[in-house]
Order: C-alpha cells, then sequence, then structure tokens
C-alpha cells in the first residue's frame, strides 16, 4: 500500500530536483546552441550554464522564480489509495517551500495577498487523468510567470487555418525578450477553448518527445520561422529563439479551430516519481 | 568596468550602450507593488536620489529574522514600464537592473531623465545570489516577500548597459 509519508518525502525531493536541476536533455540543448551563437547571444548561454551548474553544486534553485506549483498524475484504476492525494500535494507544497526553501509566489487573484506558503484555492494545481493498470505517476512541473504570461489562445474559424502560423510566429515576436528566450514552444491545435490551452502545456510536459508525420514538419517550420525572428538569447539578438517546438492535437467540432500556445523558458523544469503498490 | 552605488550622474552618462559592468554598493529591489507604493506614499523609508533599483522578487531564506537570499535574479523589467516615467519624474534614480528591456516611453523618461538601464540573464538566480553580499535592510514587509523592497549589498554584479542615457537600447523595441 502506497502511504500518505511517503508521497509527501518523495514529492518533496522531486520538487527539489526539479527546482535545482534540468533534465539532461535541455542543457544539452543549450550547450549545442552555444556553439552556434556569438558575442552577446553567446555569452548570454554561457551564464545560463553556468548558473545550472551552480544551482545544482549549491542545491538552490534555479530562479528565483520558482513558479506555480502543478501536478500531472496519473493514476491506475486498479490503485486504491487510504488518503486524499490532493492533501498529500498540498502538504509537499507547504513543506517543499519552507524546507528547499522556495519563493512564496502565490497570491489572492483580486486583493492580490500573499499566502506564504504557495498554496491557495485551487493551488497547486493538480491535473488528474486515470490510466489502466496498478502505477501512480506523479509529474511536478513548476510553472514561472515571465514566459506563463506571454502564452495565448485563439478561437480560428476553419477557414483561417492559413493564418494560424503567422499567428503563432506573431505571438513570440510580440512576447520578444520577456519570456526568457530561448524558449520552448507548446503548441494545443483542437479540442475546445479550454482544452486547446491545456494540450499546450501537456505538449510541454511531453518534450523531448517528437511528433510524427505531417504534425512534426509543421513543428519544423514553426521552430524555424520562430529562431529566424532572431531575438535571441534574453532578447538581445542571436539565432536561437526557441529550443523546440512541440504541437499536441485533439479532434475538434466542425465550426472551430481551437489554437493555443504556452511558452516555457529555457527553465524547462520538470520531475517524474512512479509509485507501486 | 566596476560601478558603485550611488551612482552620479556623470558617471551613468560616461557609461556606453553594449558596455560591460560590474555592479557593487547598494541596490533596492521593487516590482509592481512597491512601485505603486513609491509613487502613491508621500515619505518614503529609503532614499532613492543617486540609487540603483533591481526589478527582482528575491528568493529569500529566514531564520530568527536573519535573511539570506538564496535566488535572485531579475523579473521582467517590461512589465514595470508604465511607472517609470512618474517615478523618474519625482526620484533621481540612476539606474535600473532588469531583464526583457522597457517600453518607449520608459525609454523616453531614461533620457531626460539621466538613468541607464542595465540587464542581467533572466532565470540565472542562483548565479547572481552569489554576488549578493548580505540583507542590509527591508521595506514593505506586507506587500510578501516577492514585492517588499529588500535592500542589498552586492558586489561586482555582471550586467549591460542595454539601455543608455541617449535612449539607445540593445533591444528592438
Amino acid at each position: 500500500m502506497i502511504k500518505y509519508e511517503q508521497i509527501v518525502r518523495e514529492i518533496k525531493e522531486a520538487i527539489k530536483e526539479s527546482q535545482t536541476t534540468l533534465p539532461d536533455w535541455v542543457i544539452s540543448k543549450l550547450e549545442d546552441i552555444k556553439e552556434n551563437e556569438t558575442k552577446k547571444a553567446k555569452e548570454q548561454i554561457e551564464t545560463i550554464l553556468e548558473n545550472i551548474r551552480i544551482a545544482k553544486e549549491e542545491k538552490k534553485p534555479i530562479c528565483q522564480d520558482t513558479g506555480v506549483p502543478i501536478f500531472y498524475v496519473k493514476h491506475g484504476t486498479q490503485l486504491s489509495l487510504d488518503f486524499s492525494l490532493s492533501k498529500a500535494l498540498k502538504e509537499v507544497t507547504q513543506k517543499a517551500t519552507q524546507e528547499i526553501p522556495l519563493r512564496p509566489s502565490i497570491v489572492s487573484p483580486w486583493e492580490r495577498k500573499n499566502t506564504g506558503d504557495n498554496t491557495g484555492d485551487k493551488i497547486p494545481i493538480i491535473n488528474y487523468e486515470p490510466v489502466e493498470g496498478s502505477k501512480l505517476e506523479i509529474i511536478v512541473f513548476p510553472k514561472g510567470a515571465g514566459s506563463e504570461n506571454m502564452s495565448k489562445q485563439k478561437m480560428f474559424n476553419p477557414g483561417q487555418k492559413g493564418e494560424v502560423i503567422e499567428w503563432i510566429i506573431d505571438s513570440v515576436q510580440e512576447a520578444g525578450p520577456k519570456p526568457c528566450p530561448p524558449i520552448f514552444l507548446g503548441i494545443g491545435i483542437g479540442g475546445t477553448f479550454d482544452y486547446s490551452t491545456q494540450l499546450s502545456k501537456e505538449a510541454l510536459i511531453e518534450l523531448p518527445q517528437q511528433s510524427q508525420g505531417k504534425i512534426r514538419e509543421l513543428e519544423r517550420e514553426i521552430l524555424e520561422k520562430v529562431n529566424s525572428l532572431e531575438i535571441g538569447p534574453m532578447g538581445l539578438g542571436g539565432k536561437t529563439t526557441a529550443l523546440d517546438v512541440k504541437i499536441k492535437t485533439a479532434h475538434c467540432h466542425t465550426a472551430s479551430l481551437p489554437v493555443a500556445i504556452n511558452i516555457q523558458c529555457w527553465a524547462n523544469r520538470k520531475a517524474k516519481r512512479v509509485f507501486e503498490e | 568596468m566596476e560601478i558603485n552605488s550611488p551612482l552620479s550622474e556623470k558617471k551613468v552618462k560616461d557609461l556606453s550602450l553594449g558596455q560591460k559592468v560590474e555592479v557593487s554598493g547598494d541596490i533596492l529591489t521593487a516590482r509592481d507593488k512597491a512601485h505603486q507604493r513609491i509613487l502613491n506614499q508621500f515619505d518614503l523609508p529609503f532614499e532613492l536620489d543617486n540609487q540603483i533599483i533591481y526589478h527582482c522578487g528575491p528568493l529569500v531564506s529566514e531564520e530568527k529574522e536573519n535573511y539570506k537570499i538564496i535566488s535572485a535574479g531579475p523579473t521582467t523589467s517590461t512589465r514595470l514600464s508604465e511607472f517609470i516615467p512618474q517615478i523618474l519624474e519625482k526620484h533621481e534614480i540612476r539606474a535600473f537592473i532588469g531583464k526583457g528591456g522597457l517600453k518607449k516611453e520608459a525609454i523616453e523618461s531614461l533620457k531626460n531623465n539621466n538613468c541607464l538601464y542595465l540587464s542581467y540573464t533572466g532565470g540565472a538566480g542562483a548565479l547572481a545570489a552569489k554576488s549578493i553580499k548580505r540583507v542590509k535592510d527591508v521595506f514593505w514587509l506586507d506587500l510578501g516577500i516577492p514585492e517588499a523592497v529588500w535592500k542589498l549589498e552586492i558586489e561586482r554584479l555582471p550586467c549591460i548597459v542595454s539601455i543608455d542615457t541617449d535612449g539607445q537600447t540593445l533591444y528592438h523595441v
């Protein structure tokens, strides 16, 4: 039987891992582009890599914006828990905030009062997905506001398909230096108004896994066009504005074409834990 | 080149676009709420003339009222652009440190008031913290830890002059 204390202990460690280290594939991508860049752009990437090294060595959060706490949970239908997982993830958020520590960044939306422990109404955000089997998978995905603030959604008419790529590129152009480029671009196409945004965030989670066929071609085309904007690392000019693009799709109503983009800064922080009975 | 706070008007005018500087001395953090309060409050508990404002909401640890900076990179300055012309009318701030640059009106007011904008790499919070020697004071903690004004003693924080006093910028505006 999976225990409440085990979840709290191990997910707290996963949060610490996500805040103080980056996945190897993200670091490789940054190292690769460093070789391609010159002058200011290269210096920015060098600073980023040095920061990643220091954060890991000193076990400190990479960025002071330790983000909105978000969890993605895949819950095996044959698995039963004798406690509330939502309660455990709320407690782990509070403990992680105090012990790692994390910056308390969560406020009430209108009064703007900081709760002090990174929890609040509906926070942490927990996305539950029932799956076959008896495992429990939890992904920790803290999301900083700099890049989240630049994200967008648009309900296109089906006849406006030809305008979608341009809208995406314009959105990245408009975001410019603000989301801390080089960025990752998560794109959701299809579903409904809200579901397209959900897909765009799930696309970011699925990286570095790549799409297939026509969608992969579309990802490549968007990546190329985004990088031709030459916004560059931190917006100071350069060849790399985006490190990768991932599209996730769903079918949709014949009358609509919902598209969403979710921007992620270079600090693509993520950690996963799998629990079995 | 090392520059020290407080900064003179002459010093900031001498610095040119793209120049690398290392900032030392005392700086004050401020983001959205602090900018608003600076504009709305008559008596401020800190001096702003010839000072440097850092657009930053630090990650701070506290033990028995002993504050330590853990991670403290810049926040997006662009968001704070709207406050800057009004603030510079009232206070002779000599430099802002941030990321992402500023909007046109804010750049114009920097030019009119001989104030610089320096960039530090966004997200590089752990590295920035190494240049922060200590917390000298904190004001307006009622705004919450990220939004409070932290007076920090820094040593050789490496930045780039990305908007100079002639209103030239490295960013595409």
